[in-house]
């Protein structure tokens, strides 16, 4: 079994869940641009954590035989923080890097006007550097941003197949189904979606445009629901191919709409002057 | 290498239209370097390229981008703006450039860093500008991250006696961890301690 992460925030993980992930079949990760928990107040502290989306944390990951991509955006929290606006000035140096997979997270938060503001031009910088956007809904009054961010897709003129709208559960799908847009839910211990409700998703609705994410970041979460998942649609009676469908072929197939993943090894990454490097420190 | 080297090998790369397009553009406007320096690995390949050693063909367009412009400060932006595999290809080519000892410090940087990639790129020809303190702890850095030292450009010449001392007290350390030294740093030991 092959397992591709759609949507994981692996600078807040461990050593350990890395060599957890890799010997429970994790192959791929796509760590999308966040928040930290503690709130950032000036765009260096962006560039310094968007170079390690694209510089340390994939060295990280690539020790374990995990490939690592990203995607790079301004999140809809700390859009509304005025001190870190101008990073919207730094995101085209970014759109322009061949870890960089989409334009992401983006969505709402609050629902502000600044957030309405950061999200469309977003959407813009994703048409003009041929990208795809992951898009976040928010956590509070979820159904009525969920409406609201698929009328902004629709405006930005972005081809709906080229979105993953995220976080969905069974009240949101449906919206979500018949803008055109893919369709993400992230697997939680407690909150967001679990491995049993979202076989009876995949049982209800099946396996188009769905991906499934473990979102594990800083708060409680377990980077290994994704595979907790495969297992579950196994038991429920889901071929070996449909649970490859929905854990590798799907995040394929939509990252690769950026033109730029890479998921065969590079040899000039993996050794240098002949000889292999990434043993890591001691 | 040369760039010579490297610009004939090129000549056999599919994507090289592309680069000659984009030395074009660069000449005609240096803004676009960032851009189009950050695309060459994707337009040209990450496969080794043939008469180019262990060169990639992204890496030796990078150098050719580069060296169209040959200017330290863009040298130094582009470095702190790339991605790893940028970074790496600007350290790769900076022996190949005329900027004088002007960008040492992204050696230093390198050095800072735990990617065992730009460590070792680090530690190539242009290091023979960086002073023996920081050279010795690079060495030592290799060592400690499983490095092998063949990648350290001149190494036997400017082993001294304070690197001799500083991996004789690492090989102490081992042996009382009960863990080995890398063979390759066990045999600079051994060639170099009993110099003078």
């Amino acid at each position: 079994m092959r397992i591709f992460d759609p949507h994981i925030h692996m600078t807040s993980r461990t050593t350990d869940d890395y060599s957890a992930m890799a010997a429970a079949g994790v192959r791929a990760v796509v760590e999308p641009a966040f928040w930290l928990g503690q709130p950032r107040t000036s765009p260096g502290s962006f560039t310094d954590y968007f170079d390690s989306l694209i510089g340390w944390e994939p060295f990280r990951a690539g020790q374990y035989g995990i490939r690592h991509h990203a995607t790079i955006a301004l999140n809809p929290k700390e859009a509304n923080d005025p001190r870190c606006r101008p990073v919207l000035d730094l995101l085209p140096r970014y759109l322009v890097k061949d870890g960089v997979v989409a334009v992401g997270e983006i969505g709402y938060d609050s629902m502000t006007p600044a957030e309405d503001e950061t999200l469309a031009v977003q959407l813009a910088l994703a048409v003009e550097h041929e990208l795809p956007a992951l898009v976040h809904t928010p956590h509070r009054d979820k159904a009525a941003g969920t409406v609201r961010t698929l009328a902004v897709v629709r405006e930005a003129g972005i081809d709906a197949g080229r979105v993953l709208i995220d976080h969905l559960n069974e009240v949101t799908i449906d919206l979500v189904r018949d803008s055109g847009c893919w369709m993400g839910f992230s697997i939680y211990p407690d909150t967001k979606m679990s491995p049993p409700r979202m076989v009876q998703i995949l049982q209800r609705y099946g396996p188009e445009r769905i991906l499934v994410n473990s979102a594990a970041d800083w708060g409680k979460s377990d980077p290994l629901l994704t595979v907790a998942t495969a297992d579950a649609m196994r038991e429920a009676g889901f071929s070996a191919d449909d649970v490859d469908r929905v854990m590798w072929r799907n995040p394929v197939e939509f990252y690769a709409q950026s033109g730029r993943l890479e998921l065969t090894a590079k040899p000039q990454e993996d050794t240098f002057a002949g000889s292999s490097i990434l043993r890591g420190g001691s | 290498m040369t760039l010579d080297d490297l610009r004939t090998a090129l000549k056999a790369v599919p994507g090289r239209d592309w680069l000659d397009d984009a030395e074009s553009r660069v000449r005609a406007d240096p803004g676009q370097v960032s851009r189009l320096f950050a695309q060459a690995d994707r337009r040209m390949g990450r496969e080794r390229l043939a008469g180019a050693g262990d060169w990639t063909a992204g890496q030796a367009a990078r150098a050719v981008l580069l060296a169209t412009l040959d200017d330290a400060g863009t040298v130094a932006r582009l470095y702190h703006e790339g991605d790893a595999a940028e970074r790496l290809a600007v350290l790769r080519a900076l022996p190949l450039l005329s900027i004088g000892d002007a960008a040492v410090p992204l050696l230093h940087d390198a050095l800072r860093t735990n990617d065992t990639r730009l460590v070792a790129a680090a530690l190539g020809p242009y290091a023979a500008r960086l002073d023996a303190a920081t050279w010795r702890q690079g060495v030592i850095k290799c060592v400690f991250l499983g490095v092998p030292l063949n990648v350290v450009a001149d190494l036997d010449r400017r082993t001294d006696r304070e690197l001799t001392a500083m991996l004789s007290a690492l090989a102490a350390e081992r042996a009382a961890a009960g863990r080995p030294m890398p063979a390759d740093a066990a045999d600079l030991l051994e060639r170099t301690k009993e110099q003078p």
